[in-house]
């Protein structure tokens, strides 16, 4: 095995529920220890299933998965020593919150005062001490995400797997548990896997971010990364907002290519999947890589009609119809210098080559 | 506070309070005719039935109409030797209007009830008053038949004196009030009522345990199985549900009887000799089988609805902690469904401790409950008075474990669905 470094590894895993679909397609997936990774996808791409896999609720189909190069397939979930936190918290709703922290510490059979010792630390971790007498149910809803963190941890296993665990809590909470589990990871240094369909909040936590489509890893690669060279179509319309262009290529050369499209208007771009003339691509651009009145040095510029402004407090939205794609998109800030933004006017629009990337045709 | 509040007027200038209980009249109005219905409906055949019964159990007019004379004359002796001639005379005097009136068959029925022997000696002394002689009633009533010479039998009389009496309460645990007034068990050959008791609540408590220890497991599959299977599943727990007691009851007897289905089995099978055929109905067995089967519904529901509101990853979580499966069922899953094992424990038990149908016809005589006996003395000796008293002590039981399991679990915790 070449990568016998890595903590966690997919093998060449399949998945198949009733034995006509393949929920997971032969994943390979490397995780080094003390990663952050975060598993982004829509609903159905089989990110969770990957995360059930991996904690032993699931069995691959085909393939192996690794744990510290050890196969795991045939451990029960209970021996593999893995922390996990559910979507909906899956505290125990009859013990308290001590004895939920205890219960696998217990299990473990640890002295009394050990137990003490280590919930004691976990419920500070997530700043929590002083609830040990409480139920669930007598706890708000980021409280109960805490304690269902500290009880992932409190066992110290090297690897903790997280499951949508903010997806029921409202924005502002999500916001700071999402700095809260972060600050975790960086000062216990454990592995984590997360799961999630919010691309901000793989964005803000994960070291690298592994995106899902139809059963495959489309991307794998660090949030700036991911967000700024997109490998595919898929990835680029799933990370933020995207502007794109349907056309064929032309010409290309130079690490430039040109774009014919429907509207018979050429754009220079990028080509990251297109390698020869003929070939249809799908072209992205990010909006705020898009400005008005651009400078010489930029490679495209072209005119565009305002159809729509969309106000946003600390910036608008203004919606183009820009070489036959009505629904192109600026991001323009709020500021007093630019009146001449209005309904029906027509503005100069530039962007570089490097940033308008040419991918695949495939659309979503 | 309140005169502040009465300051507080609509926009209308009605005071807000005024206006409130107006609006919420109408609803409570509302409720009230919504319920009306059932309201009468209990009233008229739930409640007023049970103080009836309560009335029955404890009314003990009969006697005291039918002797007004005896007692009167009787109060004023002391019950150690045989009365005095005035109350001989008076009894004689009312037995002959109850002649008259064609009374005195009820009245050795009742005086039979307090002790056995009345009935030969009444009708004997039916017989042989047309001739008797003015005068003298004591030495012509005591000739009648030794047993009217018997100072127990003239005591028996006298304990019947009172309009209302809470003898019959004795009676359905084996006991009476002697003389002295004191409560006594009646002679160990007459003790039926106690071991009757025993009995009920051992089988309600052991068909309670069986369907328990069946149930559970049938409900988590039910709980846990995909859709279309667990909707087939539940069809065949419902399946009996649906089908006439009577009938299951029967297909039962068709089964157990010694050249039934099962016999036939297990000789054919060669685990039972042919002239050793296993008795399974007409005692307790065969009350433990029927009763097991038909009272699983009520167990299997309540479980099934407490555990499919468990969510699987509470059991997940258990796992991923490090619980064995074991563990996890034990610490985790088990006492979610408590509620769900109380509430059909508790509908079970209390089914079971008044069943009737099913052990009357495949009990027996060591099978057969306390509602048997109730329904035997309706039917058979017509002693309702003792009948209500019995129904009335069931009901009382049950309520006493309803209270008990109150303290102990708690009502609000029961989940039926």
């Amino acid at each position: 095995m070449t990568s016998s470094k890595s903590f966690v590894k997919f093998d060449k895993v399949d998945k198949s529920y009733d034995g006509k679909v393949l929920v997971v397609k032969d994943l390979n997936l490397d995780i080094n220890e003390g990663e952050f990774i975060t598993m982004l996808g829509p609903s159905g791409s089989g990110k969770t299933t990957c995360l059930m896999m991996l904690a032993g609720f699931e069995t691959p189909t085909n393939g192996e998965i690794y744990l510290d190069s050890k196969p795991i397939s045939r451990i029960p979930p209970h021996k593999r020593g893995i922390g996990m936190v559910f979507q909906n918290y899956a505290l125990f709703p009859h013990l308290t919150v001590y004895e939920n922290l205890a219960f696998p510490l217990k299990v473990r059979k640890l002295y009394k005062d050990e137990i003490d010792k280590k919930v004691d630390k976990a419920l500070s971790m997530v700043s929590l001490s002083g609830l040990e007498k409480r139920m669930p149910n007598q706890l708000s809803g980021g409280q109960q995400q805490r304690v269902a963190v500290a009880r992932s941890l409190v066992f110290d296993p090297q690897l903790v797997l997280m499951d949508e665990p903010l997806g029921a809590l409202d924005k502002n909470l999500r916001e700071s548990m999402q700095y809260e589990i972060k600050h975790i990871h960086e000062n216990i240094g454990v592995t984590v896997v997360y799961v999630t369909h919010d691309q901000s909040e793989a964005l803000t936590m994960s070291s690298r971010i592994a995106v899902f489509n139809d059963g495959k890893v489309q991307q794998l690669s660090s949030p700036d990364k991911l967000y700024e060279e997109p490998v595919n179509s898929f990835v680029a319309e799933f990370i933020g907002e995207n502007n794109t262009f349907t056309g064929e290529v032309t010409d290309i050369s130079g690490g430039k290519c040109k774009v014919k499209l429907a509207s018979g208007a050429e754009i220079i771009s990028n080509p990251i999947r297109v390698k020869s003339k003929g070939e249809k691509t799908k072209v992205s651009l990010r909006p705020e890589r898009a400005i008005i009145d651009p400078e010489d040095k930029m490679d495209n510029k072209h005119k565009g009609k305002i159809e729509e402004i969309i106000y946003h407090g600390d910036h608008a939205r203004v919606r183009l119809n820009l070489l036959g794609n009505a629904e192109f998109i600026l991001k323009v800030p709020n500021s007093s210098a630019r009146l001449d933004i209005k309904r029906g006017n027509e503005i100069n629009v530039g962007w570089n080559s490097h940033d308008a990337r040419a991918l695949d045709p495939k659309s979503i | 506070m309140s005169s502040e509040t009465q300051k507080i007027l609509t926009t209308d200038g009605i005071p807000l309070e005024v206006s409130l209980k107006k609006v919420e009249r109408r609803n409570k109005l509302k409720a009230f005719l919504l319920v009306a219905p059932l309201l009468f409906f209990l009233l008229i055949v739930y409640i007023s039935p049970i103080i009836g019964m309560l009335f029955n159990s404890v009314d003990d007019r009969m006697v005291t109409k039918a002797l007004p004379k005896t007692f009167i004359a009787m109060e004023k002796w002391d019950g150690k030797e045989l009365p005095s001639e005035e109350v001989f005379e008076a009894f004689y005097i009312d037995f002959q209007k109850l002649i008259e009136e064609e009374r005195e068959g009820k009245l050795s029925t009742q005086l039979n009830y307090e002790k056995n022997g009345f009935k030969s000696i009444i009708k004997k002394l039916r017989r042989k008053s047309k001739s008797f002689e003015e005068g003298n009633y004591k030495e012509q009533i005591m000739a009648v038949h030794e047993r009217w010479a018997d100072v127990e039998y003239w005591r028996a009389i006298k304990r019947r004196a009172p309009s209302y009496s809470y003898s019959k309460y004795l009676k359905g645990i084996d006991m009476y009030q002697n003389e002295d007034g004191k409560f006594v068990e009646v002679e160990e050959d007459r003790r039926i009522y106690k071991k009757l008791w025993v009995r009920t609540l051992k089988i309600a408590f052991y068909v309670t345990l069986f369907c328990f220890l069946m149930a559970y497991p049938i409900a988590h599959l039910l709980a846990t199985l995909p859709m279309k299977y667990s909707n087939l599943l539940m069809i065949c727990v419902l399946l009996p549900f649906w089908t006439s007691l009577l009938v299951r009851t029967a297909s039962w007897m068709i089964l157990l009887q010694q050249q039934g289905v099962v016999n036939d089995f297990l000789v054919w099978i060669g685990l039972v000799a042919d002239d050793e055929r296993l008795v399974m109905m007409y005692n307790e067995t065969g009350t433990y089988i029927a009763m097991t089967q038909i009272l699983l519904p009520f167990m299997v529901l309540p479980l099934y609805s407490v555990m499919k509101t468990i969510s699987p990853s509470l059991v997940r979580a258990g796992k991923s902690l490090g619980g064995t499966p074991f563990i996890t069922f034990w610490k985790v899953y088990f006492p979610l469904t408590i509620p769900g094992i109380g509430a059909g424990s508790l509908l079970v038990f209390i089914l079971a401790i008044g069943y009737y149908i099913t052990p009357e016809l495949v009990g027996g005589a060591s099978g057969t409950l306390i509602s048997n006996m109730i329904a035997y003395h309706m039917k058979s000796t017509l002693d309702w008075s003792f009948a209500s008293a019995m129904g009335l002590m069931l009901l009382a039981g049950v309520l006493a474990i309803y209270w008990v399991y109150n303290k102990l679990v708690g009502i609000d915790n029961i989940k039926l669905g």
